[in-house]
Protein backbone atom coordinates (compact mmCIF):
# COMPACT_ATOMS: atom_id res chain seq x y z
CA UNK A 1 0.00 0.00 0.00
CA UNK A 2 0.79 3.85 -0.31
CA UNK A 3 2.38 5.31 3.22
CA UNK A 4 -0.09 7.72 4.55
CA UNK A 5 -2.99 6.13 2.80
CA UNK A 6 -5.72 5.06 4.58
CA UNK A 7 -5.69 1.30 5.72
CA UNK A 8 -8.58 -1.65 4.08
CA UNK A 9 -9.30 -3.62 7.18
CA UNK A 10 -11.51 -6.76 7.32
CA UNK A 11 -13.12 -8.31 10.09
CA UNK A 12 -14.16 -11.83 10.52
CA UNK A 13 -15.80 -14.25 12.54
CA UNK A 14 -15.95 -18.24 11.95
CA UNK A 15 -16.88 -20.59 15.62
CA UNK A 16 -16.99 -17.70 17.97
CA UNK A 17 -18.91 -16.93 20.76
CA UNK A 18 -18.85 -13.10 19.54
CA UNK A 19 -16.54 -12.02 22.21
CA UNK A 20 -13.92 -11.20 20.48
CA UNK A 21 -15.85 -8.37 18.53
CA UNK A 22 -17.06 -6.80 21.43
CA UNK A 23 -13.32 -7.30 23.05
CA UNK A 24 -12.29 -5.16 19.76
CA UNK A 25 -15.36 -2.54 20.67
CA UNK A 26 -13.84 -2.45 24.38
CA UNK A 27 -11.09 -0.16 22.84
CA UNK A 28 -13.41 2.44 23.43
CA UNK A 29 -12.26 5.78 21.60
CA UNK A 30 -9.56 4.46 19.97
CA UNK A 31 -11.81 2.44 17.64
CA UNK A 32 -11.95 6.40 16.19
CA UNK A 33 -8.27 5.98 16.25
CA UNK A 34 -9.03 2.94 14.11
CA UNK A 35 -12.24 4.77 11.80
CA UNK A 36 -9.61 7.54 10.88
CA UNK A 37 -6.48 5.43 9.55
CA UNK A 38 -8.43 2.49 8.38
CA UNK A 39 -11.97 1.79 5.86
CA UNK A 40 -13.47 -0.71 6.97
CA UNK A 41 -14.62 -3.70 3.97
CA UNK A 42 -15.97 -6.93 6.46
CA UNK A 43 -17.37 -6.84 9.61
CA UNK A 44 -20.52 -9.21 9.73
CA UNK A 45 -20.75 -8.20 14.19
CA UNK A 46 -21.13 -4.66 12.78
CA UNK A 47 -22.04 -3.56 9.31
CA UNK A 48 -24.13 -5.06 6.61
CA UNK A 49 -21.50 -6.59 4.27
CA UNK A 50 -22.47 -9.45 1.77
CA UNK A 51 -19.74 -12.37 1.13
CA UNK A 52 -20.36 -11.06 -2.59
CA UNK A 53 -18.58 -7.73 -1.82
CA UNK A 54 -15.13 -9.63 -0.74
CA UNK A 55 -15.19 -11.88 -3.46
CA UNK A 56 -15.11 -8.61 -6.33
CA UNK A 57 -12.41 -7.37 -4.32
CA UNK A 58 -9.19 -7.40 -6.31
CA UNK A 59 -6.47 -10.17 -5.06
CA UNK A 60 -4.35 -8.74 -2.02
CA UNK A 61 -6.48 -5.01 -1.88
CA UNK A 62 -7.00 -5.37 1.63
CA UNK A 63 -4.70 -5.07 4.12
CA UNK A 64 -4.88 -6.76 7.55
CA UNK A 65 -7.95 -9.53 8.24
CA UNK A 66 -8.78 -9.73 12.09
CA UNK A 67 -10.09 -13.21 11.61
CA UNK A 68 -11.46 -14.67 14.87
CA UNK A 69 -13.08 -17.92 15.87
CA UNK A 70 -12.32 -21.30 15.25
CA UNK A 71 -12.71 -23.14 11.80
CA UNK A 72 -15.69 -25.66 12.43
CA UNK A 73 -17.68 -25.24 9.46
CA UNK A 74 -17.04 -25.62 5.70
CA UNK A 75 -18.28 -22.26 5.23
CA UNK A 76 -15.23 -21.02 7.35
CA UNK A 77 -12.56 -22.59 6.02
CA UNK A 78 -14.30 -21.29 2.14
CA UNK A 79 -14.15 -17.69 4.02
CA UNK A 80 -10.33 -18.04 5.54
CA UNK A 81 -9.18 -18.87 2.11
CA UNK A 82 -11.37 -16.33 0.56
CA UNK A 83 -9.93 -13.64 2.92
CA UNK A 84 -6.33 -14.86 2.88
CA UNK A 85 -6.02 -14.12 -0.98
CA UNK A 86 -8.11 -10.84 -0.60
CA UNK A 87 -5.45 -9.55 2.06
CA UNK A 88 -1.79 -8.81 2.23
CA UNK A 89 -1.81 -9.65 6.47
CA UNK A 90 -3.73 -12.27 8.55
CA UNK A 91 -4.21 -11.80 11.87
CA UNK A 92 -5.20 -14.54 14.22
CA UNK A 93 -7.15 -12.33 16.63
CA UNK A 94 -8.25 -13.99 19.62
CA UNK A 95 -7.72 -17.34 21.19
CA UNK A 96 -10.35 -19.13 18.81
CA UNK A 97 -9.04 -18.63 16.25
CA UNK A 98 -4.90 -18.83 17.60
CA UNK A 99 -5.27 -22.45 18.97
CA UNK A 100 -9.07 -23.64 18.34
CA UNK A 101 -9.93 -22.27 21.71
CA UNK A 102 -13.18 -23.13 23.79
CA UNK A 103 -14.98 -24.59 20.25
CA UNK A 104 -11.73 -26.45 19.98
CA UNK A 105 -12.62 -28.71 22.91
CA UNK A 106 -15.50 -30.64 20.89
CA UNK A 107 -12.35 -32.25 19.19
CA UNK A 108 -13.07 -34.94 22.11
CA UNK A 109 -15.65 -36.29 19.77
CA UNK A 110 -16.43 -36.34 16.56
CA UNK A 111 -19.39 -35.41 13.82
CA UNK A 112 -21.25 -38.61 14.26
CA UNK A 113 -20.96 -38.17 17.90
CA UNK A 114 -21.84 -34.39 18.32
CA UNK A 115 -24.80 -34.88 16.02
CA UNK A 116 -26.04 -37.53 18.18
CA UNK A 117 -25.86 -35.83 21.34
CA UNK A 118 -27.49 -33.04 19.72
CA UNK A 119 -30.02 -33.81 17.40
CA UNK A 120 -30.91 -37.38 18.83
CA UNK A 121 -29.91 -38.14 22.92
CA UNK A 122 -30.68 -35.00 24.88
CA UNK A 123 -34.09 -35.33 27.14
CA UNK A 124 -35.55 -32.04 25.38
CA UNK A 125 -34.94 -33.31 21.74
CA UNK A 126 -38.16 -34.90 19.88
CA UNK A 127 -36.62 -36.22 16.68
CA UNK A 128 -37.99 -39.93 15.80
CA UNK A 129 -36.69 -39.96 12.07
CA UNK A 130 -33.58 -39.21 13.49
CA UNK A 131 -32.53 -36.55 10.98
CA UNK A 132 -29.15 -34.44 11.37
CA UNK A 133 -28.09 -31.94 9.42
CA UNK A 134 -27.36 -32.62 5.65
CA UNK A 135 -24.83 -30.55 3.46
CA UNK A 136 -27.81 -31.02 0.41
CA UNK A 137 -31.27 -31.47 -0.10
CA UNK A 138 -33.45 -31.28 -3.42
CA UNK A 139 -36.97 -29.27 -2.65
CA UNK A 140 -38.91 -28.67 -5.83
CA UNK A 141 -36.43 -29.32 -7.78
CA UNK A 142 -34.05 -26.85 -6.59
CA UNK A 143 -30.96 -27.38 -4.77
CA UNK A 144 -30.88 -26.38 -0.82
CA UNK A 145 -27.25 -26.48 0.18
CA UNK A 146 -25.53 -26.41 4.41
CA UNK A 147 -21.85 -25.61 4.98
CA UNK A 148 -20.42 -29.11 6.01
CA UNK A 149 -19.73 -29.63 9.72
CA UNK A 150 -15.99 -30.78 9.93
CA UNK A 151 -15.10 -34.22 12.23
CA UNK A 152 -13.23 -31.60 13.89
CA UNK A 153 -12.27 -27.81 15.14
CA UNK A 154 -9.70 -26.37 13.42
CA UNK A 155 -7.15 -23.42 14.10
CA UNK A 156 -7.30 -20.97 11.95
CA UNK A 157 -3.42 -21.68 10.93
CA UNK A 158 -4.14 -25.12 9.88
CA UNK A 159 -6.56 -24.18 7.13
CA UNK A 160 -4.57 -20.60 5.80
CA UNK A 161 -1.17 -18.80 6.36
CA UNK A 162 -1.50 -16.99 9.14
CA UNK A 163 0.66 -13.92 9.82
CA UNK A 164 0.29 -12.83 13.44
CA UNK A 165 -1.36 -14.06 16.57
CA UNK A 166 -3.35 -11.92 19.02
CA UNK A 167 -4.14 -14.34 21.56
CA UNK A 168 -6.54 -14.40 24.65
CA UNK A 169 -10.02 -14.99 25.21
CA UNK A 170 -11.27 -12.55 24.31
CA UNK A 171 -7.90 -10.82 23.79
CA UNK A 172 -6.86 -8.12 26.49
CA UNK A 173 -7.69 -4.34 25.47
CA UNK A 174 -3.85 -3.30 26.27
CA UNK A 175 -3.10 -6.10 23.30
CA UNK A 176 -5.15 -4.43 21.20
CA UNK A 177 -3.76 -1.14 21.37
CA UNK A 178 -0.78 -2.56 20.37
CA UNK A 179 -2.29 -3.92 16.99
CA UNK A 180 -3.59 -0.48 16.39
CA UNK A 181 -0.66 0.78 16.99
CA UNK A 182 0.90 -1.88 14.73
CA UNK A 183 -2.11 -0.83 12.10
CA UNK A 184 -1.45 3.09 12.55
CA UNK A 185 2.26 2.23 12.02
CA UNK A 186 1.86 0.17 8.96
CA UNK A 187 -0.59 3.03 7.49
CA UNK A 188 2.22 5.64 8.24
CA UNK A 189 5.69 3.99 7.39
CA UNK A 190 4.60 0.63 5.72
CA UNK A 191 6.56 -1.07 8.10
CA UNK A 192 5.24 -4.31 10.01
CA UNK A 193 6.40 -6.43 12.59
CA UNK A 194 8.05 -9.65 11.90
CA UNK A 195 6.36 -12.87 10.47
CA UNK A 196 4.78 -15.32 13.49
CA UNK A 197 5.04 -12.74 15.68
CA UNK A 198 2.66 -13.19 18.87
CA UNK A 199 1.53 -9.83 20.26
CA UNK A 200 1.46 -10.73 24.13
CA UNK A 201 4.39 -11.23 26.26
CA UNK A 202 7.14 -13.67 25.54
CA UNK A 203 7.36 -15.13 29.20
CA UNK A 204 5.02 -16.92 31.36
CA UNK A 205 2.27 -15.40 33.16
CA UNK A 206 3.42 -16.02 36.58
CA UNK A 207 6.09 -13.72 35.89
CA UNK A 208 3.80 -10.26 35.35
CA UNK A 209 1.75 -11.52 38.49
CA UNK A 210 1.70 -9.86 41.37
CA UNK A 211 1.14 -12.69 43.92
CA UNK A 212 3.60 -13.90 46.30
CA UNK A 213 5.06 -17.53 45.70
CA UNK A 214 6.59 -19.36 48.51
CA UNK A 215 7.25 -23.02 46.57
CA UNK A 216 4.76 -24.80 48.56
CA UNK A 217 3.35 -27.89 47.71
CA UNK A 218 0.35 -28.76 47.25
CA UNK A 219 -2.02 -31.58 48.04
CA UNK A 220 -5.77 -30.98 48.25
CA UNK A 221 -7.08 -29.28 45.09
CA UNK A 222 -9.54 -26.83 45.59
CA UNK A 223 -12.44 -25.17 43.54
CA UNK A 224 -13.17 -21.67 43.20
CA UNK A 225 -16.48 -21.73 44.63
CA UNK A 226 -15.47 -23.87 47.53
CA UNK A 227 -13.79 -20.85 49.38
CA UNK A 228 -12.86 -17.35 48.93
CA UNK A 229 -8.87 -17.29 48.29
CA UNK A 230 -6.54 -14.95 49.85
CA UNK A 231 -6.04 -11.87 47.94
CA UNK A 232 -1.53 -11.67 48.08
CA UNK A 233 -0.84 -15.48 47.77
CA UNK A 234 -0.25 -17.47 44.40
CA UNK A 235 -3.52 -19.44 43.83
CA UNK A 236 -1.60 -22.19 42.76
CA UNK A 237 0.05 -22.64 46.47
CA UNK A 238 -3.81 -21.95 47.55
CA UNK A 239 -5.16 -25.51 45.27
CA UNK A 240 -6.43 -23.44 42.98
CA UNK A 241 -5.37 -24.87 39.32
CA UNK A 242 -3.80 -21.62 37.90
CA UNK A 243 -2.26 -22.37 35.02
CA UNK A 244 0.37 -19.61 35.11
CA UNK A 245 3.60 -20.84 34.75
CA UNK A 246 2.81 -22.49 31.79
CA UNK A 247 0.88 -20.02 29.87
CA UNK A 248 1.94 -16.53 28.07
CA UNK A 249 1.70 -13.46 29.55
CA UNK A 250 0.34 -10.39 28.20
CA UNK A 251 -3.30 -10.47 29.67
CA UNK A 252 -2.05 -8.10 32.23
CA UNK A 253 -2.71 -11.12 34.84
CA UNK A 254 -6.84 -10.20 34.93
CA UNK A 255 -7.90 -13.35 36.16
CA UNK A 256 -5.76 -13.77 38.88
CA UNK A 257 -6.63 -10.18 39.51
CA UNK A 258 -10.24 -11.24 39.99
CA UNK A 259 -9.21 -13.59 42.52
CA UNK A 260 -9.58 -16.24 39.58
CA UNK A 261 -6.86 -18.78 38.51
CA UNK A 262 -5.56 -18.88 34.84
CA UNK A 263 -7.40 -20.63 32.81
CA UNK A 264 -4.40 -20.51 30.04
CA UNK A 265 -6.15 -18.50 27.58
CA UNK A 266 -3.01 -17.20 26.48
CA UNK A 267 -1.72 -20.34 24.95
CA UNK A 268 1.48 -21.55 25.65
CA UNK A 269 4.71 -19.35 26.22
CA UNK A 270 7.15 -18.90 23.27
CA UNK A 271 9.15 -21.74 23.95
CA UNK A 272 6.67 -24.50 23.80
CA UNK A 273 5.08 -26.58 21.07
CA UNK A 274 1.82 -28.36 23.39
CA UNK A 275 0.21 -26.57 26.21
CA UNK A 276 -1.72 -28.86 27.65
CA UNK A 277 1.47 -31.10 27.72
CA UNK A 278 3.65 -28.17 29.68
CA UNK A 279 0.95 -27.13 31.78
CA UNK A 280 0.39 -31.12 33.30
CA UNK A 281 4.15 -31.04 33.31
CA UNK A 282 3.79 -27.50 35.95
CA UNK A 283 0.94 -29.32 37.99
CA UNK A 284 2.15 -32.42 38.49
CA UNK A 285 5.56 -30.82 39.61
CA UNK A 286 3.43 -28.79 42.87
CA UNK A 287 0.93 -31.59 43.69
CA UNK A 288 2.01 -33.25 47.40
CA UNK A 289 5.58 -33.23 47.42
CA UNK A 290 6.67 -32.25 50.39
CA UNK A 291 6.01 -36.16 52.36
CA UNK A 292 6.16 -37.96 49.17
CA UNK A 293 8.85 -40.61 50.72
CA UNK A 294 5.71 -41.79 52.52
CA UNK A 295 3.39 -41.08 50.06
CA UNK A 296 2.24 -45.14 48.62
CA UNK A 297 0.68 -45.49 45.20
CA UNK A 298 -2.96 -45.35 46.31
CA UNK A 299 -1.49 -41.95 47.89
CA UNK A 300 -0.55 -40.74 44.99
CA UNK A 301 -3.39 -41.83 42.55
CA UNK A 302 -5.64 -40.68 44.70
CA UNK A 303 -4.15 -36.69 44.48
CA UNK A 304 -4.12 -37.00 40.71
CA UNK A 305 -7.49 -38.55 40.83
CA UNK A 306 -8.25 -35.02 42.43
CA UNK A 307 -7.99 -33.80 38.87
CA UNK A 308 -11.25 -34.83 37.27
CA UNK A 309 -10.71 -34.13 33.81
CA UNK A 310 -6.98 -33.31 32.50
CA UNK A 311 -7.80 -32.85 29.20
CA UNK A 312 -10.33 -29.93 29.49
CA UNK A 313 -8.48 -28.28 32.41
CA UNK A 314 -4.89 -28.36 30.59
CA UNK A 315 -6.21 -28.04 26.94
CA UNK A 316 -9.22 -25.63 28.12
CA UNK A 317 -7.97 -23.29 25.13
CA UNK A 318 -5.51 -25.32 22.52
CA UNK A 319 -6.52 -28.59 22.09
CA UNK A 320 -7.30 -28.55 18.36
CA UNK A 321 -3.13 -27.51 17.88
CA UNK A 322 -2.08 -30.45 20.76
CA UNK A 323 0.21 -32.86 19.65
CA UNK A 324 -2.85 -35.45 19.86
CA UNK A 325 -5.42 -33.03 19.02
CA UNK A 326 -8.45 -35.09 18.76
CA UNK A 327 -10.24 -38.08 20.15
CA UNK A 328 -9.38 -41.59 18.41
CA UNK A 329 -12.06 -42.77 15.34
CA UNK A 330 -12.27 -46.47 17.31
CA UNK A 331 -11.99 -45.71 20.73
CA UNK A 332 -10.25 -48.73 22.80
CA UNK A 333 -11.47 -47.19 26.07
CA UNK A 334 -14.92 -45.00 26.90
CA UNK B 1 2.43 -62.18 10.00
CA UNK B 2 1.76 -61.19 13.73
CA UNK B 3 1.63 -57.65 14.82
CA UNK B 4 5.04 -56.74 16.03
CA UNK B 5 4.46 -53.62 18.08
CA UNK B 6 6.98 -50.67 18.29
CA UNK B 7 7.83 -49.34 21.91
CA UNK B 8 9.48 -46.25 22.92
CA UNK B 9 11.66 -46.17 26.19
CA UNK B 10 12.92 -43.59 28.05
CA UNK B 11 15.53 -45.16 30.58
CA UNK B 12 17.11 -43.16 33.23
CA UNK B 13 20.77 -43.27 32.92
CA UNK B 14 21.29 -44.25 36.75
CA UNK B 15 18.75 -47.21 37.29
CA UNK B 16 17.14 -48.76 34.06
CA UNK B 17 18.95 -48.02 31.78
CA UNK B 18 21.99 -50.01 33.29
CA UNK B 19 19.09 -52.22 34.28
CA UNK B 20 18.55 -52.59 30.41
CA UNK B 21 22.66 -52.88 29.94
CA UNK B 22 22.52 -55.57 32.93
CA UNK B 23 19.55 -57.76 31.25
CA UNK B 24 22.09 -57.83 28.00
CA UNK B 25 25.35 -58.74 29.36
CA UNK B 26 24.03 -61.44 31.43
CA UNK B 27 21.63 -62.52 28.33
CA UNK B 28 18.54 -62.42 29.27
CA UNK B 29 16.13 -62.86 26.82
CA UNK B 30 13.62 -59.97 25.96
CA UNK B 31 11.49 -58.76 22.40
CA UNK B 32 13.58 -56.72 20.01
CA UNK B 33 10.73 -54.39 20.06
CA UNK B 34 11.79 -51.69 22.18
CA UNK B 35 13.91 -48.51 21.05
CA UNK B 36 15.64 -47.56 24.12
CA UNK B 37 16.43 -43.97 25.15
CA UNK B 38 18.76 -42.84 27.53
CA UNK B 39 17.65 -39.50 29.90
CA UNK B 40 19.60 -38.58 32.63
CA UNK B 41 16.82 -38.61 35.23
CA UNK B 42 13.15 -39.71 34.78
CA UNK B 43 11.68 -36.42 35.75
CA UNK B 44 13.81 -34.52 32.55
CA UNK B 45 10.50 -36.68 30.41
CA UNK B 46 8.85 -33.65 29.02
CA UNK B 47 5.40 -35.06 28.24
CA UNK B 48 5.40 -33.72 25.20
CA UNK B 49 7.85 -36.56 24.49
CA UNK B 50 5.34 -38.62 25.26
CA UNK B 51 2.93 -37.52 23.68
CA UNK B 52 5.30 -37.15 20.28
CA UNK B 53 6.32 -40.53 20.22
CA UNK B 54 2.49 -42.00 20.33
CA UNK B 55 1.79 -38.97 17.66
CA UNK B 56 4.75 -40.72 15.34
CA UNK B 57 3.40 -43.98 15.68
CA UNK B 58 4.75 -45.67 19.07
CA UNK B 59 2.14 -48.34 20.03
CA UNK B 60 3.30 -48.04 23.38
CA UNK B 61 5.61 -45.54 25.52
CA UNK B 62 7.95 -47.57 28.74
CA UNK B 63 9.71 -44.95 31.17
CA UNK B 64 11.87 -47.07 33.72
CA UNK B 65 13.10 -44.98 36.51
CA UNK B 66 15.08 -45.34 39.98
CA UNK B 67 12.80 -46.72 42.78
CA UNK B 68 11.25 -44.29 45.64
CA UNK B 69 13.88 -42.75 47.13
CA UNK B 70 16.69 -43.56 45.28
CA UNK B 71 16.40 -40.50 42.57
CA UNK B 72 19.70 -38.88 41.79
CA UNK B 73 17.91 -35.73 42.00
CA UNK B 74 15.92 -36.31 44.80
CA UNK B 75 12.04 -36.40 43.40
CA UNK B 76 12.16 -36.65 39.16
CA UNK B 77 11.10 -40.17 39.71
CA UNK B 78 7.93 -39.03 41.87
CA UNK B 79 6.89 -36.29 39.33
CA UNK B 80 7.39 -38.26 36.57
CA UNK B 81 4.91 -40.76 38.33
CA UNK B 82 2.32 -37.86 38.70
CA UNK B 83 2.98 -37.12 35.32
CA UNK B 84 2.16 -40.21 33.81
CA UNK B 85 -0.56 -40.81 35.87
CA UNK B 86 -2.19 -37.67 34.49
CA UNK B 87 -0.67 -38.55 30.98
CA UNK B 88 -3.04 -42.09 31.39
CA UNK B 89 -5.71 -40.29 31.76
CA UNK B 90 -5.72 -38.14 29.32
CA UNK B 91 -4.48 -40.67 27.00
CA UNK B 92 -8.24 -42.37 27.31
CA UNK B 93 -9.63 -39.43 27.57
CA UNK B 94 -8.83 -39.11 23.79
CA UNK B 95 -10.10 -42.57 23.68
CA UNK B 96 -6.55 -44.65 23.76
CA UNK B 97 -5.96 -47.24 25.89
CA UNK B 98 -3.62 -46.28 29.37
CA UNK B 99 -2.19 -49.53 28.96
CA UNK B 100 -0.34 -48.27 26.29
CA UNK B 101 1.98 -46.27 29.03
CA UNK B 102 3.56 -47.98 31.21
CA UNK B 103 5.84 -46.74 34.05
CA UNK B 104 8.33 -48.92 36.17
CA UNK B 105 11.15 -48.41 39.03
CA UNK B 106 13.73 -50.39 37.65
CA UNK B 107 17.51 -50.53 39.66
CA UNK B 108 20.44 -50.70 38.09
CA UNK B 109 20.48 -54.56 39.77
CA UNK B 110 17.45 -55.94 38.03
CA UNK B 111 17.96 -56.92 34.78
CA UNK B 112 16.00 -59.71 35.32
CA UNK B 113 12.65 -57.48 35.68
CA UNK B 114 13.63 -55.23 33.34
CA UNK B 115 13.29 -58.14 31.18
CA UNK B 116 10.35 -59.34 32.48
CA UNK B 117 8.91 -55.92 32.70
CA UNK B 118 9.31 -55.64 28.21
CA UNK B 119 8.28 -58.97 28.32
CA UNK B 120 4.96 -58.08 29.50
CA UNK B 121 4.73 -54.95 27.89
CA UNK B 122 5.34 -56.58 24.53
CA UNK B 123 2.66 -59.23 25.00
CA UNK B 124 0.06 -56.26 26.74
CA UNK B 125 0.74 -54.21 23.20
CA UNK B 126 -0.01 -57.34 21.32
CA UNK B 127 -3.34 -57.81 22.41
CA UNK B 128 -4.18 -54.41 22.31
CA UNK B 129 -3.30 -53.85 18.48
CA UNK B 130 -1.52 -51.56 16.97
CA UNK B 131 -2.11 -47.78 17.84
CA UNK B 132 -5.52 -46.67 16.90
CA UNK B 133 -3.75 -43.08 15.97
CA UNK B 134 -1.88 -45.28 13.15
CA UNK B 135 -5.61 -46.01 11.55
CA UNK B 136 -6.51 -41.85 11.55
CA UNK B 137 -3.38 -41.62 8.40
S1 LIG C 1 -11.43 -16.28 21.82
FE1 LIG C 1 -12.92 -16.27 23.48
S2 LIG C 1 -13.95 -14.31 23.25
FE2 LIG C 1 -12.93 -14.74 21.31
S3 LIG C 1 -14.47 -15.82 20.06
FE3 LIG C 1 -13.26 -17.36 21.12
S4 LIG C 1 -14.47 -17.83 22.95
FE4 LIG C 1 -15.16 -15.86 22.19
S1 LIG D 1 0.50 -19.73 39.61
FE1 LIG D 1 -1.09 -18.25 39.16
S2 LIG D 1 -1.41 -17.10 41.04
FE2 LIG D 1 0.53 -18.20 41.24
S3 LIG D 1 2.08 -16.72 40.59
FE3 LIG D 1 1.53 -17.94 38.78
S4 LIG D 1 -0.10 -16.78 37.78
FE4 LIG D 1 0.12 -15.98 39.87
S1 LIG E 1 -5.18 -14.90 33.56
FE1 LIG E 1 -4.99 -16.66 32.15
S2 LIG E 1 -7.10 -17.15 31.57
FE2 LIG E 1 -7.11 -15.09 32.48
S3 LIG E 1 -6.89 -13.70 30.73
FE3 LIG E 1 -4.85 -14.10 31.51
S4 LIG E 1 -4.09 -15.84 30.28
FE4 LIG E 1 -6.31 -15.75 30.03
S1 LIG F 1 17.85 -40.17 38.66
FE1 LIG F 1 16.78 -42.01 38.09
S2 LIG F 1 14.72 -41.27 38.13
FE2 LIG F 1 15.79 -39.49 38.80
Amino acid sequence: MAEGKKVKLALYWAATCGGCDVATLDIEERILDLAAIADIVLWPVAMDFKYEDVETLEDGSVDICLFNGAVRLGEHEELAKLLRQKCKVMVAFGSCACFGGIPGLANVANREQIFNIAYKETVSTENPEGVTPQTELEVDGKKLTLPVFFDEVFALDRVVDVDYYVPGCPPAVERINDLVDIVAKYAETGELPPKGAVIASEKALCEECPRKREEKRIKEIRRPQDFLPDTEKCLLEQGLICLGPATRGGCGARCINANMPCRGCYGPTAAVRDHGASVLSAIASVLGLEEETELTEEQLTAITDQIKDPLGTFYRFTLPVALLNKVVQKKEVE
Amino acid sequence: MSFEPKIIGFACNWCTYAGADLAGTSRLKYPPNIRLIRVMCTGRIDPEFILAAFARGADGVFVGGCHPGDCHYMSGNYKAKRRIELLRKMLAQLGISPERLRMEFISAAEGAKFAQVIREFTEKLKELGPSPLKAEE
